[in-house]
């Protein structure tokens, strides 16, 4: 690759958010498991395989599945983050199979909050 | 506090300040400052609303009026229209939408809601195994801006302006660090990176480095510029092996992308940056002896001065940074000092993390403004104390640092006011332990720890905490002695004075801090035989309150020596000839009818039963 400069910098900042962008005829569901040491030794990479599988099953193609670090709350890992176009990201902790299968079915496929296994909505205080 | 007609409250969650709210922050002070409102109107960040999607979010006060998507360019217009005519402007404002899900917001949740992330502002956000993630979370803008527009004494003027302190534990002022070393003149200088992270209970380092490896990359890129440095290493323990393979990963990308090796950015600067994997010695951690252990040296400190800014890695000048000090320094060179400064207090200022574990029920990696009272992050972020027990004590610094006791709950979390509480704010372990502890025995695990993981170079730690540690041998397995506390007291004070590096100089606190504050308990081992939570086993007596009991039968059950009889639904007792004080019946007790009594309670009835 080519020397970058700032402008370049800059250009893949922009078209990696617009890659990434959750929107109408692209991405409409971005979830987020959480695999830092603590995620995964709870079982974090069995919640990816389910949700992967029950995506497959159904044949979704609007759904990107990513990994990321440490949540925060090791305590209740393995968690997951559910982001849907225009409402709050949704996390989901103490997940197992079951719950993992059920809020990919109703959540990320049928876009309804799965409101008695949900934490928390929202995103964190960064100012 | 001066009272204002208006208050607004705009949201500083990750989600608004992604859509721009530190911009609106920007334009609504300059329209407030324009039109000489500034003693009418405050203007505060609160926390996330959790209507991230709706962003940038303002609530005004006191007319709960609720502004979602705004622009810089919609501020001045709202002001005038808001807050000079009266009249709130319809067209900004939020529109409830049909159903909103009943799930609670980040706000409802404490462990959320004291929370303020600066340097876990990508944490569980971003992949951290994708560069391009992390730049489109303004990922080395600031590099960007440091090596393209910022001299070195401009970076260093920034960071002393911060205030920021070194994260690892000592909390030496980083600016003042990068002065040193950047006044030194030399051929070579080296830039590293302190991942070694050994204290037992913490684990904010790795974290850091699992989920956000580039911002430690970015950080150090800065600190090279700083110093006039263009090599730079990664101490990380090899137990770290997600760590490791994540920051490899990392460097590898950064390479690939130009943002580290020859030129970096076309500016001219250079730096190459290589992980080196400690084996795991915790004085390794202690920046004299991480040089040594880099250059392939056993791990010892070697005496200061000359201080590695002056004479380090290969007696090149050298500067050392915590993980979660980098961590802060490129949003620092983005946000300013002044920005920084906005939260903390005068000498501690902006934010730090904590690895909250032990008894607490939320365990996890935690960022707090500095200044917080330690009862709220024990209580609200981390709810409270497991299965109802009562706090007994906060430990503080890992082998370095001490126990506080509830009475000094309310102690903010300052570098100064924790030190007068004779712990340290360390590098971030904080352990939290309820009335099942007992304090000799946490005195005693903790120079163990010391005590092994002494290098051996000096006397007074080598010898000194093997000393130390015996006589907390000795008083928890039953043989103290009157004198004993004021010997550990004195030898402590000894070693700190004559050990050569940190790890002598604080191997102490952990002994003198529970003496400070639960000298009961020495006292009650030593002149009374009785360790009241049960737990040296020498010096307890498991018996059953027969009041209390309810005869359930559970601990008859657990007890692996068949020790327990009774009838059910009637009290229950423990054979003592057959107790091996192991305590299953006295965790398991829903009743709390398992009791704790010195060593010799039965002392006269075993004997005649012996006759």
């Amino acid at each position: 690759m080519p020397r970058l400069t700032i402008e370049d910098l800059k250009r893949i900042k922009e078209q990696h958010k617009a890659k990434t962008a959750l929107r109408e005829g692209a991405y409409r569901v971005k979830v987020t498991v959480h695999m830092g040491t603590c995620g995964l030794a709870a079982g974090a990479r069995e919640i990816m395989n389910v949700i992967m599988d029950e995506l497959q099953k159904a044949g979704t193609t609007d759904v990107v599945v990513t990994t990321s670090g440490c949540a925060g709350l090791c305590s209740r890992e393995p968690m997951i983050t559910v982001e849907m176009l225009n409402s709050p990201p949704v996390k989901y902790c103490d997940l197992n199979e079951e719950k993992a299968r059920k809020i990919t079915k109703e959540h990320i496929i049928g876009g309804n909050v799965v409101e008695e296994l949900a934490f928390v909505q929202g995103c964190e205080t960064s100012y | 506090m001066e009272r204002y007609r208006v208050n607004l409250m705009l949201c500083g969650g990750t989600g608004c300040i992604a859509s721009g709210s530190l911009k609106i922050k920007d334009a609504l002070a300059d329209e407030i400052k324009k039109r000489g409102l500034q003693n009418e109107i405050s203007l505060t960040l609160t926390g996330c609303n959790g209507f991230c999607a709706q962003g940038p979010i303002l609530i005004v006060h006191p007319d709960e009026i609720f502004y979602e998507k705004l622009t810089p360019d919609d501020i001045p217009y709202l002001v005038e229209e808001h807050f000079i005519k009266g009249r709130p402007v319809q067209k900004f404002m939020y529109k409830e939408p049909e159903k909103r899900a009943a799930v609670p917001t980040m706000n409802d949740i404490p462990f959320f809601k004291y929370q303020v992330l600066r340097a876990l502002r990508n944490k569980g956000l971003i992949d951290p195994e994708n560069i391009e993630d992390y730049i489109a979370r303004d990922g080395y803008m600031a590099a960007a801006k440091a090596l393209l527009e910022m001299t070195p004494e401009e970076i260093i003027k920034e960071v002393k302006e911060s205030g920021l302190r070194g994260r690892g534990g000592a909390g030496f002022p980083t600016g003042l660090k990068w002065e040193l070393c950047a006044r030194v003149q030399a051929d070579q200088k080296y830039i590293l990176c302190n991942g070694d992270e050994g204290d037992p209970g913490a684990f904010m380092d790795r974290s850091i480095m699992e989920a956000d490896p580039h911002v430690v990359l970015e950080g150090m890129i800065i600190g090279a510029k700083a110093i006039g440095a263009n090599k730079g290493y990664i101490y990380v323990r090899a137990e770290y092996p997600l760590a490791v393979r994540r920051l490899q990963k990392a460097i590898d990308q950064a390479k690939e992308y130009g943002l580290l090796g020859e030129n970096i950015l076309n500016s001219g600067f250079s730096l190459d940056i290589e992980i080196y994997q400690g084996a795991g010695a915790f004085v390794c951690g202690e920046e004299t002896a991480l040089m040594r252990s880099i250059e392939g040296k056993r791990g010892m400190p070697i005496p200061r001065p000359p201080f590695p800014v002056v004479k380090g890695l290969w007696g090149k000048p050298t500067v050392l940074n915590n993980v979660e000090t980098y961590a802060n320094i490129p949003q620092i060179i983005l946000n300013g000092a002044e920005w920084f400064r906005s939260l903390g207090t005068e000498k501690s200022t902006g934010t730090k993390v904590f690895a909250l574990t032990g008894a607490v029920n939320n365990v996890g990696l935690i960022e707090v403004p500095m200044g917080i009272p330690l009862r709220t992050i024990i209580y609200d972020i981390g709810g409270g104390i497991k299965k109802g027990r009562k706090f007994k004590a906060v430990q503080l610094g890992g082998p370095s640092g001490g126990c506080i006791p509830e009475s000094l709950l309310d102690t903010p979390v300052t570098y100064e006011d924790i030190v007068k509480t004779g712990a340290i704010v360390g590098s971030g372990g904080m352990v939290v332990m309820d009335d099942s502890n007992c304090m000799v025995n946490v005195a005693r695990f903790f120079l163990e720890f010391t005590t092994e993981e002494s290098c051996g170079k000096c006397p007074p730690c080598r010898i000194g905490t093997r000393v130390m540690l015996d006589k907390l041998i000795d008083i928890t397995e039953g043989r103290g002695r009157e004198g004993d506390i004021e010997l550990l007291e004195d030898l402590a004070q000894d070693i700190i004075k004559t050990s050569l590096c940190g790890l002598g100089q604080t191997a102490p606190n952990p002994v003198l801090t529970t003496i400070r504050y639960f000298r009961d308990e020495y006292e009650s081992h030593i002149y009374e035989g009785w360790c009241k939570a049960g737990v040296c086993r020498e010096l307890s007596t498991f018996y059953i309150d027969a009041e209390k009991c309810k005869g359930c039968g559970v601990c008859a059950k657990a007890c692996p020596q068949d020790a327990i009889t009774g009838e059910k639904k009637k009290p229950h007792s423990i054979d003592q000839s057959l107790c091996i004080k192991c305590r299953t019946c006295y965790e398991k007790c829903k009743f709390g009818a398992v009791k704790v009594g010195p060593r010799d309670m039965f002392k006269e009835e075993m004997e005649e039963v012996e006759a």
